[in-house]
Order: structure tokens, then sequence, then C-alpha cells
């Protein structure tokens, strides 16, 4: 190995779309949906926004200095990643575990891998999972949305001092007095008292008060955008819904009774977002054609597994993560054969990733270097 | 950071040539000996105190689930099924109980200890009966590993400890069996004095304690209750 | 300082800072990760260590002339498997609540690396005065290392120090912190701080 390796985010365009570009563009398309966040949820939901996306920049900007690693604010990456997460967590999650989680994403999910492009795992999700593993009744609860008073006073439990337990929200819902729907998320609703929400009140989150993300709908619309740009790969949201949809399906027709329609599985939780904004980051995703339809089924199966067989109702978390960890895997089984090549029985090709890739291996060098 | 390991073995520890087979046994027997000495000696030197401790610690346990007892003997259920002192050569799996007396040397309650699966691991659990009112009068957890914050919450949450308080045990007519096997329901749908209602979000831990009271109860009590004479007052 | 003083306080310093077993050589994870969920099971396992450690490595220093090297490795073995059943009963007798926390951790520092180790590497071929000394030394580093970690798991895991409650009744436990992903995330923490910190110091020290 006698030149250095250039790395960086997969999918190897060239021309005029830089990292820059393509951040910067996944920025402008997630702004409508946090802005609808904010018209669902009031000043706490922009409250969470600001304070983990500062958060994560200012874990970025620590470890960018103290470990002298690549990327700078300019890049976007940490407002992603900070944007994002503030979308999966609860509207009323308390603002100082918003914050230790945003600097856990980055530290945990960034900068501990060498930066931008080399993390493993999604880093908004890798702060989520901290936050399921730390303050697992904080992350669980979840409040109506379109409350009467959201743009002039704030859920209860965000305002809690730094360390101390959350107000208790369920008098304050009470309060409200508002229908049926009030205070668990229809994942929840569906899993502990199976009841089931309406598609299209899922679909747009407007109807009645839902403790829903943004719309999925409006979430769709922005992936498009990105798509037909070309700074998202579609087949990995398509491949994700198909393997959701399907997984769902075949287990409604085994007991359909029991288990809700693939519709529902489609639109409820944060699977939507997840496929179409956490799935795709490039870095952790794979390249291959063929990889990332297997990618994305793993993904959308895993989510329908654990939303229903396992104890906690949403499942698109800890699916993409597996799926991120499979990633290498998949790659290496679904390297495209060159044309011409025997399909069986000899080698194929693969693509062979060293496993420090800023510095060429050379442990006969380095030993020598030390001498 | 570390500018050397630690020193590492010389070459020149390797022998050239064998020690004697004399040297070697004679070394090892030395050290043997040494060892083995200090070894009996530590445990006869501790002896005395472990055993104490273990008294405190089963007595201590005893008192939590039986407010009101003052001192305890431990019995077994003999393979004939009368109850015997209990011994520790006794098999595994034996049924054991402690019973416990207030101040005048009165039969108290009867504790045992119970164990099924958890969220994680087995959750071991020690139990008070009284059989005055032939019900469950305490609970505490001798050994979990549930998760902190969620399923360790059975020693205390309060309304979970609440249905410790008089939780019914009564035997059937006959005596042979419990009238109504102790059960663990969903959070706030209890309705009968059997029944436990289980911490939400921790319903997994709550049946393994039912479950673990539930299986000693209905092994120890239809043995335990025709011959609660003969432990009627302190030995 | 005449120079056997030195070399004496060299021997007891060696492990606080120079060769932390924790820190800088990363030895004896194993009780490190595990039963460092509190600040008191912490110091136990610390004590406990340099107990053995202290004991054993005695032992083998007065040994060091008649044990052939065939028979080294087993005659050391015998030796920390004395010091750690006298260790485990001496546990039982003063506290059977703490043998209960620490459970199969006691039995296990006989396979703790850091007293085979220094048994091997120090105490086999150095008189027993600096031997002692240097296993006191070792052992505070590593009973150092496991509190600088039981402290953090216990403050943010349990909201207190040393069984005391610090910040009322309304603390927000970190459940991660008490169980085992927590020892990972808080000995990385450390280790990050330690080797900024001594890369920050080998930066200075070139400069000057």
């Amino acid at each position: 190995m006698s030149s250095r390796l250039e790395i960086r985010s997969s999918p190897h365009i060239k021309g005029v779309s830089s990292v820059e570009t393509i951040m910067k563009n996944v920025v402008w398309s997630l702004l409508p949906i946090c802005a609808f966040y904010v018209f669902q949820y009031g000043i706490s939901a922009l409250a969470t926004l600001v304070v983990v996306t500062a958060s994560c920049l200012l874990a970025d900007r620590l470890f960018a200095r103290l470990g002298g690693q690549s990327g700078d604010i300019g890049d976007w990456s940490a407002t992603i990643t900070g944007l994002l997460l503030a979308l999966t967590i609860p509207p009323g999650f308390p603002l100082w575990m918003g914050f230790v989680i945003g600097f856990v994403a980055i530290a945990l999910g960034k900068a501990l891998f060498g930066g931008l492009g080399r993390n493993v795992f999604n880093p908004a999700l890798v702060g989520r999972a901290f936050g399921q593993a730390a303050f697992p009744t904080a992350i669980a609860t979840y409040t109506p949305s379109f409350m009467p008073g959201r743009f002039t006073e704030f859920i209860p439990s965000s305002l809690a001092m730094p360390f101390m337990t959350p107000a208790d929200t369920s008098a304050w819902i009470a309060a409200a007095k508002l229908d049926a729907w009030a205070g668990a998320t229809p994942l929840a609703k569906w899993k502990f008292e199976t009841v089931l929400a309406p598609a299209i009140d899922l679909l747009t989150s407007i109807g009645g008060n839902l403790a829903v993300g943004p719309a999925p709908i409006l979430i769709v619309l922005c992936g498009l955008y990105l798509a037909a740009r070309r700074f998202l790969d579609w087949r990995i949201p398509v491949a994700t819904l198909i393997g959701a949809a399907l997984t769902g399906y075949v287990v409604y027709l085994l007991n359909p009774a029991r288990y809700p329609d693939p519709v529902f599985v489609l639109l409820s939780g944060g699977l939507v977002l997840g496929a179409v904004y956490m799935a795709t980051d490039m870095a952790t995703s794979p390249v291959t054609p063929r990889g990332v339809w297997v990618y994305g089924g793993l993904i959308g199966f895993l989510t329908v597994i654990i939303r229903y067989f396992s104890g906690l109702p949403e499942g698109v978390m800890y699916s993409i993560l597996i799926a991120n960890a499979a990633t290498p895997l998949i790659e290496r089984v679904t390297q495209p054969r060159p044309f011409g090549t025997a399909s069986l029985g000899k080698r194929k090709g693969r693509a062979v990733y060293p496993l420090l890739p800023a510095e060429p291996v050379d442990v006969a060098g380095r030993e020598k270097d030390k001498k | 950071m570390s500018e050397q390991l630690p020193e590492t073995q010389p070459a020149a520890r390797a022998p050239a040539q064998s020690t004697p087979t004399g040297a070697m046994l004679r070394t090892l027997g030395l050290v043997s000996a040494i060892c083995g000495l200090a070894i009996v000696s530590a445990y006869q030197g501790t002896l005395s105190a472990v055993k104490a401790n273990k008294i405190i610690a089963q007595e201590r346990a005893v008192f939590k689930v039986l407010p009101g007892a003052k001192s305890v003997d431990a019995y077994m259920i003999g393979s004939d099924g009368s109850i015997e002192v209990a011994r520790e050569d006794a098999p595994n799996g034996v049924l054991r109980f402690f019973a416990a007396y207030d101040e005048t040397g009165r039969l108290q309650g009867v504790a045992a200890e119970g164990a099924a699966t958890g969220y994680a691991d087995v959750v071991r659990v020690m139990f008070g009966y009284s059989p005055d009112c032939e019900c469950i009068v305490g609970f505490d957890q001798v050994s979990s590993r549930e998760t902190p914050g969620i399923g360790d919450k059975i020693t205390v949450d309060k309304d979970f400890r609440a249905n410790f308080k008089s939780l019914e045990a009564k035997l059937n007519a006959d005596k042979s069996a419990l009238a109504n096997d102790i059960k663990v329901v969903k959070h706030g749908s209890k309705t009968s004095p059997w029944q436990i209602d289980a911490i939400a979000g921790a319903t997994i831990t709550s049946r393994a304690v039912g479950k673990g009271i539930n299986d000693t109860a209905r092994a120890l009590l239809p043995k335990l209750v025709p011959q609660l004479e003969k432990i009627r007052s302190k030995r | 300082m005449s120079a056997s003083v030195t070399q004496s306080w060299d021997e007891l310093t060696e492990g606080l800072w120079r060769q932390n077993p924790t820190f800088v050589m990363v030895l004896g994870m194993c009780p490190t990760l595990a039963v460092t969920v509190s600040g008191v099971n912490a110091l136990a396992m610390g004590i406990a260590t340099t107990l053995v450690l202290i004991f054993s490595c005695l032992l083998v220093s007065l040994m060091r002339n008649i044990v052939p090297g065939e028979v080294r490795i087993a005659t050391y073995i015998v030796i920390i498997a004395t010091f750690v059943t006298v260790v485990d009963y001496l546990i039982q007798a003063i506290s059977l609540e703490l043998y209960d926390a620490l459970g199969a951790f006691i039995q296990l520092i006989v396979v703790n690396c850091i007293i085979l180790g220094r048994a091997e590497a120090h105490a086999s071929k150095t008189p027993p005065i600096p031997a002692m000394l240097n296993a006191v030394g070792m052992g505070a580093g590593f009973t150092l290392g496991l509190l600088s970690l039981g402290i953090v798991r216990e403050i943010l895991g349990a909201g207190k120090l040393f069984g005391i409650t610090l910040f009322g009744e309304s603390f927000q436990p970190w459940v991660v912190m008490v169980l085992p992903p927590g020892g990972f995330f808080v000995l990385g923490g450390w280790l990050l701080i330690f080797a900024w910190w001594a890369r920050r110091k080998e930066a200075g020290g070139a400069q000057s």
C-alpha cells in the first residue's frame, strides 16, 4: 500500500455535489418537518430542537478540536444529527436530558469512530439508544399534540432541573380534558390496549390530539425532493417500507384479530422518518445495488418483529442500528459480479477495508520506527 | 502513554539444565504446606464470625417480612412430610422455612423463600405467612438481577407492597391445597384478596414475585398448617 | 535524598501513575467493569485485591531463590489462590452484604492478571521489602482505578456517593450507568481523559 487511501462518504459522486451541498440540502429538506413539529407541539418542540442541535454542534466542535478530526461546522452534518435526534425523542423530553443525549450522540456515534464519514452507526440513533438505556421512563413519556396553550407554555416535563426527575405530565394532560387518544403513542395504544388509530389521522398527524411525530406524508414529500436531486438513495426507504409492509402483512394474515393491518404498520411510529432520513445516512448504509435492497428490507422486517414480539412498542431505532452493523457484511455478500466471470465456484471480488483507513497498515514499518 | 511494558521474563530464567525432580517436589510440597496451613487457619479463624453473620442475615430477612417477630427457628419438611429441625446436610430441594416468635415466645408467623424466573434472571423472594389470618403479611427480595429503575421497583413501589399487607392464602376444606392460587393480575385490575396488582411497566418481575410465592405456598402450606401445633412455641 | 529512599519511592509510585494497572496497563478489566456500580463495592474490591497482591508478592519474593523455573507458575498460582481464599473468608466474616454484592468476583481475583503479572515480572526477582512496596503501590493504583469508575457510576446511576444521597429525592438516575454498558462508557471516558492528558504532557515536554 504505497498511496494513502482517500476516504469519503459512500456514493462517490463526482462533480458539484460535495459533502457540504448534500448536507445543506438535507438540512433544508428537514426544515419544513421541524416547522410542522413546532406547529404540533409548540415551544417545547422548538426548545428541544434548539437544545439538542446546539449540544451536537458543541460536542462536534469539542472533539474536532481535541482529537484533530476532520470536518467543520460548515459541513452541517452535526446539525442534521441534532435535528433528527430532536425529532425522534418525545417533545416533552427534559431539555437537560436532550443536551446529554445530543452530546453522547456525537461523542459515541461519531467522534469515537474518527469523525464525519467514518461512523459505523447513525449518530442520532446512537444518542437515542443511549437515552433509551439511561432514561427509559422519560423517553417513553409522550404528550398529546395540538395542546391549546402550546405556543405560550412549556410541557411541564421539559423544564426539569438538570439531574432531576421531570414532573409527571399525567395531571397536566388530564387537566386539558382531551379525548381518549391523549398521552400515548398510537403504537403503545395498540400494543398495550389494542386500540388502532385511524389511518388518515396517522398519515397527516393532524386529526385529534395524537401523540405522534410530524406527518408521514410531509416526510415523504421532503424525501422525494432529496431523492429527485439524488442526495438520497430512493431504494433504501422504498425497500424499508416494502420490508415492513410485507412482514406486517404476513403476520396480519396469520392472525388478523391480533395484529394490525400493514397500513397501520407503515404510518405509525417513526418508520417513515427512519426510512427516509436515518436509514439513508450515507456513511452507514451499503453502496452495492443489491445491498441497499437487503439493507432496507432487513430494517423493515426487524422493525415489525421488534414491535410485535418484544417488550418495546417501537423498533425502528434498534433495527436501523442492527442493519448499520450488518452493512459491511451485506456489502460483502452483494458485491456485483464483474461481467464475464463465473458466478459459481470462484471467489468473488471483494472490497477490502483496512482496519484504520487513515493510516496505511504496515506493522513491520511501525516497529522499525519505534526502534 | 506507557513507555514500556513491565519488565519481561528474561531469557536467562529458562534453565539450561533441568532442575532435579527432588528439588521441584520439595519446593511444591513446601508451598502447598504453607498454603494449606494458611487456608485452614483462615477458615477456622473466621468460621464463628461467618456463622454468626449468616444467622443475623437470616433473622434480618425474616424480621423484615414478619413485623413484630423477635426470634427465629429454622425448620424443614422431612422426607415423610413431618416438620423437622433444619439440618445443614439435608438434600437439595427440601422445603425449608423459618418459624418466627414474638418476645413471649408465641408463634408470630412462618417465613419461607420462593423463586421464579423474572425478566433478567431468577428472582428470589422471602415472604411471611401468618397462621392467624391465613394470609401473607410481607415479602422482601432476597436476590434479583432485574433492570434497575424498572424491575427493582418491587421492593420500593408502595402500591405494590400494599398487596402483601394481607394477601389471602387460605387452604381449601380438606387442607390439601390452596383454596385460590395466588395470582398476579394486570396493574389496576385486582378484584380478589388473593390477587396481586402488578406494577405498571414491570409486569414480568411482578409476575415472578407472585409465582415464586405461590409455588412455595402451594407446596409448603398444606404440609405445614396441619402440624402447626408442633411449632407453636419456641424450641 | 539517599539512593535507597529514592528507589523505594519509585517502587511505591510506579503502580500509582507510571504503570497504573487500570489506566496505563489496562489489566484486570473484569472486576473493573463488573463490580464498580458503587463506590463501596469498588473500594472493597480494590482493598481485597491489594491484600492478595501484597501477601502474594511477599511470599513469592521470599521464595524467589528456591522455586525452580519449571514449576514457578504453578507455585505462584497456588500462593495467589491461597490468599484469595483467605480474603474470601475474611470478607464473609466482615460483611455478608458486601460478600453478596461482590459475588463471584472475589474468587475471580485469582485470575486477575495484575497479581500473576506482578508476581512473575517483579516480585520473583526483587527482595521482599521493595516487592511489597511495589505491591502496595500497584494495589493502590488499582483501587484508585476502581474508585474513579465506581464514584462516577454511583453518582450518575444512583445520585449517591458511598451510599449518601447527594441530590435529594427527585434525582433522576441514569439507569444505564448501573448496567454493564455503563462500565464501558465510564472506563472509556476515563481512558480518553488520561490519554489526552498524557499526550498533552508529552507535547509540552517536547517543546520545553
